[in-house]
């Protein structure tokens, strides 16, 4: 075992700086921003070597179930322990965090936030997120996980809520109420795995690996009560589709940071709980509830797809790809197969490097333009090429075009998924043409075509075009019904000259392009080579099917990493 | 009802010292009459509470007017802290007595309840020496004054200071509150009670400004509370008819025997546990709460909102399981019913309040609900987790009720919740501690809220009231509604314009308290973060062995 407490220093030290970062009020706003960006690269090189250090114990076989091991006892009256512990499945989400970060407060180095707002305040909140974060992917007793799990609303409301855009204060509120009411059902499941637990042990516990070992005498109809409790929650966080509405409003309400990390980080909060408490430690119920869940993946897949494409709202347009794709997830952790399952966990990394990107892409647009409506954007590839080259890759890793890392995962996913439920897994494939349509019609709305849209456009140089002068006094009404494809030609033939375009809205600047590029690479690196991250999630993929009890049907084969073994 | 009022204000008068006595050989009616066995080593802390308060009566005759604030302040809150000091070492040494004739019990539970509410005590009374954020203080300086008469207006008007009559009255409340629930008989219990409820009703009607509704709260809180006095002496009789005995001890063996009128028994029963409902403001008895809450001075809310509540609560505890346990098949469907009543009406109409005080009220009546599945699930656990979730709820309460003191408009607290929009700018400091015991107060994680949450539930969830709990949650999932929206108000919302000038409404300011409420906030905002981080010591020390004597 490594001696150096990893987890607990991933822990503490966003806690750490968030502190030291909201403390220097009275610093030069840039001095904060450095010391915020400073505190989640070290972060994130801790990660890394955790990253490693973990890999050294998967060598040698001591990684089971858990590496990384850090455990207290806290409240002993209820089997309670202050324990973490890191296994493939939350090593990859804790590595993703601490990826993310950096690039999210890069991306929000020059952000607008509203009046009287510090970007010192902004930074330090988003920190002191990301150590709830780690907290809630490294807990290892259930009763942790859940107080973590409800910690990190506090955060993530005050970053909507306080910082956000014009129906912020509703946002938050619905947003936080929602994840409450989720949340406060898990704690009467929590509750519910104590005094089951209570039952078969002489003590009750709230311990993991405990409850793990006695998840099978638990009483079906008594873990099918507490299944559902957690299910409502995660199904909440995920969201899975009835349960999505507050992510759209948060989503787009919110600073551009936040929601990246809102989309990318926290919704995984619901499918790791699947993997890590429903799975396991309820695994009677798991395997009895599947069809629920893959009815729900799969409305999720087909209903956000089509709402996604009819969304005026860039932000908005991104958390609905965010709900399909977590359809995805879902379908491929209750498949039970291994590729399934392996795709799935996958499928969250490479969601969060995937959306992240298209969030940030979207976000870096809405700061030039000053408008979050589709229609305000056209030809935007014309003055910002690479900008647009940007945006499709993040588009094309949306849709999972092979090469990118989206489609390792997605195909891990469906393949795995069709060897026990080939009808689930067909119409699942139509939500990648879906995916497609809602894409492909994205890109080609804001950044091809001619010039055009108000938030592009400089509408004031419209007066001295003489001839629309009237409409130039309404800006807003003109581009909306050019965005059909006749329209824009109508455009091109009415007025040859190039439009004026609105003073800065330029191409991305050398930051920007510094916090995109790592995004960029990591979809090209892990949809070519994924085997790395498949070969930590394996092992933790193996032993979570174990738990439930299933195993892959004969014709499955074990081994993930295609022809190369 | 005259008669009632007669006897219950004789009861006050003769209460403190005399009563355990007086009521002792009218219910041992054995024919030769032998002294009753007292331990007044075991009753310390409610003698050194009872006593201080008779000299705190002495000294409002004897010194003169200027000395008596400070004496006063110093009796009170020393006393309390000596009474804690006596309630721990007497825990610690495990002096255990059942004295007086059986009328009170003095177990480890005793020991708990008695901490807690000293504990509590100390932190509500000393704020209602707070001569600063109102000055003269927030209690009349004439309560007798006839409203909007010249000597009214005066004292308002050049701050005279406060009566200190308070402070005596206080600590007859807290006498009272310690022996309600130490009460092993039901006479004892009825005279606790009433020698608490006598000066909240005085207290509840001296409020500095807003007289007439001050006034109009006291009345209908002595109202209500007579009622409530009579239905609970009625139910007293009942049982007394049923047992040929007042003692718990008696009805317990005489209900576990059966044989008598069921009637007087079922009856006995739903009458005494409405009257301790009406108390602990559960709901659909909770009618007085929120206009009380909202008229009477608000330390003195918080007083009543933290130290009646718990005290109601404790002797509910006792009195459901010593006295009732065996008739739980009766008692508990009711409860239940009645619990999620409780839950509802504190949640539903607690959104709907725009008035702060109100709104606690209300959520003071939500929380009942929660309370009352500790208290049915009649175990060590069940009782350990009520008083704990009642302890933390208290310092929840009583700092968000300091805190309403602070914010002002010309004068006046300003507790609606318009005129909370933008405290977070004005004053970071009171909207974090606010919003610190909101978060307690909703239960989240790393709040003390959040701990008493988690072991009342667990307690109610191995009694197997599973639905409940999850009926709890929801209710908690509504009354978090309301506590966000002072949060929204607080943080998200901007200050609303001052002008003056211009006719329009002044914006309110927040005002700086005395030190002693300054530290008393401060104390109950540590203690709810503390008590979430780190619960398990003072879980242990509030550990609870059965079976409870009597």
């Amino acid at each position: 075992m490594s001696s150096f407490p990893y987890l607990l220093v991933l822990l503490l030290l966003p806690l750490v700086g968030g502190i030291v970062v909201a403390g220097m009020g009275g610093a030069p706003v840039r001095t904060a921003k450095f010391t915020a960006l400073g505190f989640s690269l070290v972060e994130f090189v801790i990660a890394v070597l955790l990253w490693f250090d973990y890999r050294s114990l998967l060598a040698s076989g001591s990684a089971e179930p858990f590496g990384e091991v850090v455990k207290v006892a806290w409240i002993r009256s209820f089997g309670i322990h202050f324990a973490l512990g890191a296994d493939g499945i939350s090593l990859i989400l804790i590595a993703m965090t601490c990826f993310l970060v950096p690039i999210v407060l890069g991306a929000s180095w020059e952000e607008k936030l509203p009046a009287g707002r510090t970007i010192s305040g902004y930074f330090a909140l988003l920190l002191v997120f990301q150590s709830a974060m780690i907290g809630v992917f490294a807990a290892t007793d259930v009763f942790l996980f859940y107080c973590f799990f409800e910690v990190m609303l506090i955060p993530m409301y005050f970053l909507v809520g306080y910082f956000g855009g014009p129906r912020r204060a509703y946002a938050a509120t619905k947003f936080f109420l929602y994840s409450l009411l989720g949340g406060l059902l898990m704690l009467a499941s929590v509750i519910g795995l104590y005094v089951a637990s209570g039952h078969v042990l002489p003590e009750g516990t709230l311990d993991w690996e405990t409850l793990r070992s006695i998840a099978h005498q638990i009483p079906e109809s008594t873990q099918v009560w507490i299944f559902l409790g957690f299910a409502v929650a995660f199904a909440i966080k995920a969201p899975l589709v009835p349960f999505h509405t507050w992510l759209p409003e948060a989503g787009a309400e919110a600073p551009t940071g936040a929601s990246t990390l809102l989309v990318t980080t926290m919704d995984k909060v619901g499918t790791f709980g699947f993997l890590r408490i429903c799975l396991p430690l309820l695994p009677a119920a798991s395997q009895k509830l599947v069809w629920l869940f893959l009815l729900l993946a799969l409305l999720g897949i087909v209903y956000a797809a089509i709402v996604a494409a009819m969304q005026t709202d860039l932000k908005k347009f991104v958390t609905f790809t965010s709900i399909a794709h977590f359809g995805f997830i879902v379908m491929g952790v209750f498949a039970f197969t291994t590729q399934a399952m392996a795709g799935a966990v996958l499928y969250m990394l490479n969601h969060g490097i995937a959306t992240g990107l298209l969030f940030v892409i979207v976000g870096m647009l809405i700061a030039r333009g000053g408008s979050r409506q589709v229609a305000d954007y056209g030809g935007v590839w014309k003055i910002a090429p690479v900008l647009g080259g940007i945006f499709l890759v993040a588009t094309m890793a949306t849709l999972a075009l092979p090469g990118t890392n989206s489609f390792v995962s997605e195909f891990l996913v469906l393949i795995g998924t069709f060897q026990r439920h080939p009808a689930w897994a067909i119409i699942g494939t139509a939500g990648i043409i879906l995916s497609s349509v809602y894409v492909l019609w994205i890109f080609q709305r804001t950044m091809t075509g001619p010039l055009r849209g108000a938030a592009v456009v400089d509408t004031g140089s419209a007066a001295y075009d003489g001839d629309d002068g009237p409409r130039g006094r309404a800006p807003e009404l003109e581009p909306a019904p050019t965005a059909g494809s006749s329209g824009g030609a109508a455009v091109l033939v009415a007025a040859p000259a190039e439009p004026k375009v609105k003073a800065g809205f330029g191409d991305l600047k050398p930051r920007e392009i510094a916090v995109v590029a790592p995004l960029v690479a990591a979809i090209i690196f892990l949809g070519i080579y994924p085997k790395p991250v498949l070969d930590v999630i394996q092992p933790t993929v193996t032993a979570t099917m174990h738990a439930v009890g299933v195993s892959d049907l004969a014709p499955a084969t074990q081994n993930l990493n295609g022809g190369g073994n | 009802m005259g008669s009632l009022t007669g006897t219950a204000l004789l009861a006050a008068s003769v209460a403190p010292a005399v009563s355990p006595k007086a009521v002792a050989p009218s219910v041992a009616p054995s024919p030769p009459i032998a002294a009753p066995s007292i331990d007044l080593v075991g009753v310390l802390p409610v003698l050194i509470v009872l006593g201080a308060a008779c000299l705190a009566v002495i000294v409002e005759a004897a010194l003169p007017k200027r000395q008596r604030f400070v004496t006063q302040v110093f009796l009170a809150v020393g006393s309390i802290i000596a009474a804690g000091v006596a309630t721990v070492v007497l825990g610690v040494q495990g002096h255990y007595v059942v004295t007086f004739a059986g009328a009170i019990a003095v177990d480890s539970a005793t020991y708990v309840m008695w901490g807690s509410l000293l504990a509590l005590a100390v932190v509500a009374v000393p704020v209602m020496a707070d001569r600063v954020i109102e000055p003269g203080g927030v209690f009349a300086a004439e309560a007798s004054a006839v409203i909007g008469s010249p000597r009214a207006k005066q004292a308002t008007a050049v701050a005279t200071p406060m009566q200190t009559e308070v402070f005596p009255l206080a600590l007859f409340a807290v006498g009272g509150m310690l022996v309600f629930p130490a009460a092993s008989d039901l006479l004892t219990l009825f005279v606790a009670l009433e020698v608490m409820s006598l000066p909240l009703y005085l207290l509840a009607g001296m409020a500095r400004r807003k007289r007439l509704i001050s006034q109009e709260a006291a009345v209908k809180y002595f109202l209500i509370g007579a009622f409530t006095s009579a239905i609970l002496l009625y139910g007293i009789a009942l049982l007394y008819g049923y047992a040929g005995s007042v003692k718990f001890a008696a009805i317990a063996s005489a209900a576990r025997a059966g044989g008598g009128s069921d009637l007087l028994l079922l009856a006995g029963i739903g009458l005494l546990v409405v009257g301790l409902l009406y108390k602990g403001s559960v709901g659909p008895f909770h009618l007085w709460t929120p206009d009380v809450y909202q008229g009477a001075p608000t330390p003195h809310s918080a007083f009543m909102g933290a130290c009646t509540k718990f005290a109601a609560f404790a002797a509910m505890l006792r009195v459901l399981q010593v006295a009732l346990g065996s008739m739980a098949w009766s008692w508990k469907p009711v409860l239940m019913v009645i619990a999620v009543i409780s839950m509802a009406i504190g949640a539903f109409f607690g959104v709907i309040q725009q008035d702060l005080k109100r709104m606690l009220a209300y959520s003071s009546v939500a929380h009942a609900g929660f309370l009352l599945l500790g208290v049915m699930s009649i175990t060590e656990r069940g009782v350990t987790a009520t008083l704990f979730y009642l302890l933390t709820y208290g310092f929840a309460t009583i700092g968000g009720f300091n805190l309403l003191m602070l914010v002002r408009r010309g004068g006046l607290e300003a507790p609606r919740l318009a005129d909370w929009a933008g405290i977070g700018k004005k004053s970071p400091a009171v909207a974090a501690t606010m919003t610190i015991f909101l978060l307690s107060l909703a239960g989240i994680p790393l709040t003390s809220g959040f701990i008493g949450k988690v072991v009342i539930f667990t307690a109610a969830m191995n009694a197997g009231m599973g639905p409940l709990v999850v009926i709890a949650m929801i209710a908690t999932v509504v009354t978090a509604f309301f506590y966000l929206r002072v949060i929204v108000m607080m943080y998200f919302a901007e200050p609303p314009a001052t002008s003056v000038a211009a006719g329009g409404v002044e914006a309110p300011t927040v005002a700086l308290p005395s030190t002693l409420t300054l530290v008393t906030i401060a104390v109950c905002a540590i203690l709810t973060i503390l008590l979430g981080i780190v619960p398990q010591p003072v879980l242990d020390i509030m550990h609870v062995t059965f079976p409870m004597l009597s």
